[in-house]
């Protein structure tokens, strides 16, 4: 699945493995979560008051937009959170709230 | 003696204290010195630091370095929030829990963010603010997307074209909501920084050179898509609609300045015409309206990043001055001229890239104001109208707009200019809306006494 994000300049960072609803995908070590996930994905979240999904806005933990849930239960503002090996993302199959 | 944030106002305090024998400590929620401005790539993932910052990476780095430099000389917290300020202290959320800190004196030094306006898409994955989009290319190497249009309001748009671009990006379009001819109007008021200018006018030239679509005076915005944005409209300065295929936007205003923590530290505020927001009334030195609390950069008005150096150095003199301590008079001198010659320049910029006010005469009623919770205009006149809301904090009681995660930090300034048109009042009159801690979301076992 294509992203919203294109990686413009290639860091070559060391591999860093999570899921995103069960699939597995790479990312890299310095990879921000917001990064790892709109690399493959076009979305972080449903929209909790209505339709449709949210991918962040500011990028400087302002506006408070791109808020994630991992399947061990954390909630990570994904602008401001490094990835990590072993994640797993849910954006589908996230309980809206 | 306590420093709020790590950007260029923050470290150059910071430098300054130190200079004098003061050991301050540093508050800073990134990980990294820096701010929004110099922002850097995480640990670990360093490049050149003339291809992040370009003209600017000499002071990047200088600002990078100062708190390294400074070593056990500066007690540098970074990672930590501070998410509330009561008499004299703070708290603040750390990696490792809650903790809470003391202070005899506080600087703020707590930046800025993009002053994002609404218009019909802008909640679509793949809008982001123009800031945002910098961010993600000088922070993480990506972009926000693949072909992009930027749309802007102030001297970020013609730099963010450029840098991305540069970056071998698909610029797709650089919409200016604000007319060419303000800016040529104040060439000779903007001369005052004539460095600066000529910086924006390098990345003009070099935008146009590459044969980037570059508009003007663009009016009623829509971005357009089922589930992600594929495409911008606009109305040309002369009548004609346009439109292009996009995957991205990077959309913003402007600034405006984090004043949240003024507010908890019962700083007084006013309202300020041109920025359109209430902001810390401040002395030029400055000193706040309370006695130990100074303000330092963009965080108490947009002055940007050498500005805030500048106040940063000069908020320290004063806190040395009121600790009884003698400051170089030659140098308190000379930062007062460099600050009153930026302030001239600053006066040309704001009248260059005046406010945008016709996109929020153009919000529908079905239009996102409240982007954390999904609250419509519709929602807010309402509310004007149906319970004769005139001041923004009523409105918020009874809509919720400025109750979500953000508190009031995106919408809040919105809200109040279609509160304003609403009820036919203008902006001052309806208010602001009142700061709450916790300033950002944090746990609720961090909240705990």
């Amino acid at each position: 699945m294509a992203g919203l994000f294109q990686r413009a300049i290639d860091q070559g960072g060391a591999a860093v493995a999570l899921t995103i609803d069960g699939e597995a995908v790479q990312a890299q070590q310095g990879d921000l979560l917001i990064t790892a996930i709109l690399l493959h994905r076009e979305s972080l979240r449903r929209f909790e008051f209505g339709a449709g999904s949210r991918a962040g806005f500011c990028l400087m933990a302002a506006c408070q937009d791109c808020w994630v849930r991992l399947a061990d239960g954390r909630r990570l503002r994904a602008c401001s959170t490094p990835v990590e090996a072993g994640m797993a993302v849910i954006i589908e199959g996230a309980r809206p709230g | 003696m306590v420093i709020v944030g790590a950007g260029p106002a923050g470290v150059r305090c910071a430098e300054a204290l130190v200079h004098a024998g003061v050991r301050p400590i540093v508050i800073d929620e990134a990980e990294q010195p820096g701010g929004q401005v110099y922002r850097q790539p995480p640990t670990g993932r360093a490049r050149r630091s003339s291809a992040i910052y370009g003209f600017e990476a000499k002071k990047a780095v200088s600002i990078h370095r100062a708190i390294g430099d400074a070593g056990a000389r500066i007690d540098y917290r970074p990672g930590t929030l501070v998410w509330n300020v009561y008499g004299d202290g703070l708290d603040l959320l750390t990696r490792e829990g809650s903790r809470q800190q003391r202070f005899d004196r506080l600087v703020l030094a707590t930046g800025a963010m993009d002053r994002a306006l609404p218009f019909p898409g802008w909640t679509l994955p793949g809008v982001f603010t123009l800031g945002g989009a910098q961010i993600a290319l000088k922070a993480q190497g990506v972009a926000i997307g693949r072909r992009v249009a930027l749309v802007g309001a102030g001297p970020l748009l013609p730099l963010v074209a450029h840098q991305y671009a540069n970056a071998g990006v698909d610029v797709v379009a650089v919409l200016d909501t604000t007319d060419f001819a303000a800016k040529r109007a104040q060439l000779s008021g903007l001369c005052a920084s004539a460095g600066t200018l000529a910086k924006g006018l390098w990345y003009t030239t070099r935008n146009r050179l590459r044969g980037l679509v570059v508009r003007y005076g663009v009016r009623s915005l829509r971005a357009t898509g089922a589930g992600r944005v594929e495409a911008l409209a606009w109305r040309e300065a002369s009548g004609e609609e346009c439109s292009v295929a996009c995957d991205a936007v990077g959309a913003s205003f402007g600034l405006r300045s984090e004043a949240q923590l003024a507010e908890l530290a019962g700083c007084r505020f006013a309202f300020a015409a041109a920025a359109r927001q209430w902001l810390p009334e401040k002395t030029p030195e400055g000193r706040s309206s309370v006695a130990g609390v100074y303000l330092a950069g963009d965080g108490a008005r947009i002055g940007g990043a050498d500005v805030a150096e500048l106040q940063g150095r000069r908020a320290a003199l004063a806190v040395l001055e009121d600790l009884g301590l003698t400051v170089n008079r030659g140098e308190r001198e000379s930062l007062d001229r460099a600050l009153a010659r930026q302030a001239r320049f600053r006066r040309a910029l704001d009248a260059a890239y005046p406010f945008p006010g016709h996109l929020l005469d153009a919000v529908g009623d079905d239009e996102i104001v409240c982007r954390c919770e999904g609250v419509t205009a519709a929602a807010l006149r309402q509310a004007a109208r149906d319970h004769a809301a005139v001041d923004i904090n009523r409105v918020k009681a009874l809509t919720r707009i400025g109750m979500g995660r953000c508190q009031g930090r995106v919408c809040g300034e919105v809200a109040a200019e279609l509160l304003a048109r609403a009820c036919g009042s203008d902006l001052e009159r309806v208010g602001r809306l009142r700061g709450q801690p916790p300033v950002k979301p944090i746990p609720i076992v961090a909240s705990a006494p």
